[in-house]
């Protein structure tokens, strides 16, 4: 039950309920798909580098609570990070979910998410914008059409 | 008071002695999250009565041995128990011959058998035609033989109740239609199409009609000789039965006229390296050494639901169906997904502004199991315009205080929302 209340926090249902950094963005630098065939849950997220740091981040797409919660969370916590930092975030961020890290790393806002843990079949949804994420930092080194 | 007097009808209905089927059932005593389980999920897979886990154990304890091979006393009793389960499920969809009878591991390889099997004879420019409505393992099968063949996938389009169009169906239907495929009972919507009808029409077309029955056989009376249906296929494992066992009927004529599916023992009559002639049926279709217990234990299963009455169970599970749907529609913000008039033992719904995947984990929290996501039916979800739904399915043991645990899962959900 207190896990319950754990996975659900006042934060993520906010999050989920109604995402930051929701929607496209026209100058975005890289972009990817991500999708999780399990639940049907897909998101493309956008990211706006300058000099290999990340200026902005935004993804759009429909989910879970929690799945969307993570990439809203996660479009924050971004902002600033170069590509290398952003990577290693997102290792330690896996670590928490999955339980299987050395010394856990101090993550902020994003800890808000730790409860997943208790719920081996959601550490897809929570991690699908990571996923995501890794996707676009490693994609194509162009910039991404913007129609 | 509302309640109670639906428990009495549906006590009258349906005359099952609920309490006392569920004491058949071991698993039903187990809790989740300390909390007494309500299953919910039967579509997926059904619960074992205490029977057809015995009757699996007995196998091995008392007579294992290999079928049609060796002349020794275990031999002989295991191939007789396991040609037995055969007139069993012969007489339960009451096909003609037992020939007619081929044991597979489920529905998803009777239709890969048909698709790659009867197949063959198909060319370029032939079309297939299954409906809006169907799994994931009655479409690909059917993909995979247009990629092989050069044949034409052709979908029959569904409504908003989640009804075949049946005028859209039959223009579908042309001369170059060979084979119709479609489910008997909709696991994603709880629709039951009029089999009969619509193979009739496809007939006068000359195509052969492959019912999936994975969904069907455990609620509903099937006769496949008054469907008039060329194949129809089910798994075990939603009747009550073990998993890795299934059954593919076909029509003797055309199980006759087919190439085999795989190659192996047991299939053969002769080989030599000049050439190799095939078993008479059903052992044609049967490579390698089957899945002997599971036979026996599906045989089991059956004779359970027999003993039942599945008259009777149907009865039951409308009741419980009337009920979860009056609660559904006195719920606020509950959209039904599936409002067929022919409907049995399902109910697929979307809570709005909440994903079926967290409705999910908080009814398990509940100790409440559901299916939440696209039942490997991701057309009909698009259909819907839904990326997912929650479905609760019914089974013989469930109850009138499993539905109300149900909702009153349902009023947690929305506390979590709030
Ligand atoms: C309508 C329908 N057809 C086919 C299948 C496939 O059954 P199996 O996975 O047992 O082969 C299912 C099971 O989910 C089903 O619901």
């Amino acid at each position: 039950m207190s896990a319950l209340r754990d996975l659900y926090q006042e934060v993520i249902v906010d999050h989920g309920r109604r995402p930051r950094n929701f929607g496209r963005m026209a100058q975005a630098t890289r972009r990817a798909e991500g999708y999780n065939p399990l639940c049907g849950d897909r998101l493309t997220l956008y990211l706006r580098l300058a000099d290999d740091v990340i200026v902005e981040a935004s993804f759009e797409g429909a989910g879970c609570a929690i799945s969307t919660a993570s990439a809203s969370l996660m479009t924050e916590a971004l902002k600033g990070m170069t590509a290398a930092q952003a990577e290693i975030l997102f290792t330690n961020f896996h670590a928490m979910l999955t339980g299987n890290g050395t010394a856990p790393v101090p993550l902020g806002k994003l800890e808000t998410l730790a409860g997943v843990r208790e719920f081996p079949a959601r550490v897809k949804c929570a991690t699908l914008a990571w996923h995501t994420l890794h996707a676009a930092l490693h994609g194509a080194d162009e910039p991404v059409s913007t129609e | 008071m509302k309640n109670e007097a639906r428990w009495q009808q549906s006590s009258l209905l349906g005359e099952l002695d609920v309490a006392r089927l569920r004491r058949d059932f071991p698993i039903l005593e187990r809790s989740v999250h300390d909390l007494p389980l309500v299953y919910l999920d039967n579509a997926a897979t059904s619960q074992k009565p205490r029977s057809v886990i015995e009757c699996e154990a007995q196998y091995y304890a008392g007579f294992n041995a290999n079928v049609h091979r060796g002349a020794h006393r275990l031999s002989e009793e295991a191939t007789a128990a396991f040609e037995a389960a055969r007139d069993t499920v012969r007489d339960f969809i009451h096909a003609r011959q037992r020939e007619e009878i081929v044991f597979v591991r489920g529905a998803t390889e009777a239709i890969n058998l048909v698709a790659t099997s009867y197949g063959q004879r198909l060319a370029p420019g032939d079309e297939i035609l299954v409906t809006e409505m169907e799994h994931h393992s009655n479409i690909v099968p059917w993909q995979l033989l247009c990629q092989r063949s050069g044949a034409v996938l052709r979908v029959a389009p569904i409504d908003d109740y989640g009804q075949v169009m049946l005028s859209t169906y039959e223009r579908l239907l042309g001369p170059r239609t060979r084979i119709v495929a479609f489910t008997h009972l909709s696991n994603a919507l709880g629709t039951i199409n009029p089999v009969r009808q619509m193979t009739e029409l496809a007939h006068a077309h000359g195509a052969v009609v492959l019912v999936d029955g994975a969904q069907a056989v455990p609620h509903l009376h099937v006769d496949v000789q008054a469907l008039d249906c060329d194949f129809y296929v089910f798994s075990g494992h939603k009747l009550y039965g073990p998993t890795g066992i299934g059954v593919l009927y076909g029509k003797a004529v055309l199980l006759a006229a087919m190439p085999p599916y795989q190659g192996g023992g047991d299939m053969i009559r002769q080989v030599s390296f000049a050439g190799t002639s095939y078993n008479e049926l059903p052992y044609k279709f049967e490579a390698g050494t089957p899945h002997v217990a599971g036979a026996i234990a599906l045989a089991a299963a059956i004779d359970y639901l027999g003993r039942v009455g599945v008259d009777a169970v149907a009865a039951h599970e409308r009741a419980l169906l009337d009920y979860a749907t009056e609660r559904a529609r006195a719920t606020p913000g509950l959209r039904i997904v599936g409002t067929a008039r022919q409907k049995a033992c399902i109910l697929s719904f979307v809570l709005e502004g909440i994903h079926a995947h967290d409705v999910g984990t908080i009814l398990d929290s509940e100790g409440i199991a559901v299916r939440s996501g696209h039942h490997c039916a991701m057309p009909t979800m698009e259909r819907f315009g839904v990326p997912a739904t929650v479905r609760a399915s019914f089974a013989l043991y469930n109850t009138h205080d499993d539905v109300d645990a149900l909702f009153a899962g349902l009023n947690k959900v929305r506390q979590v929302f709030r």
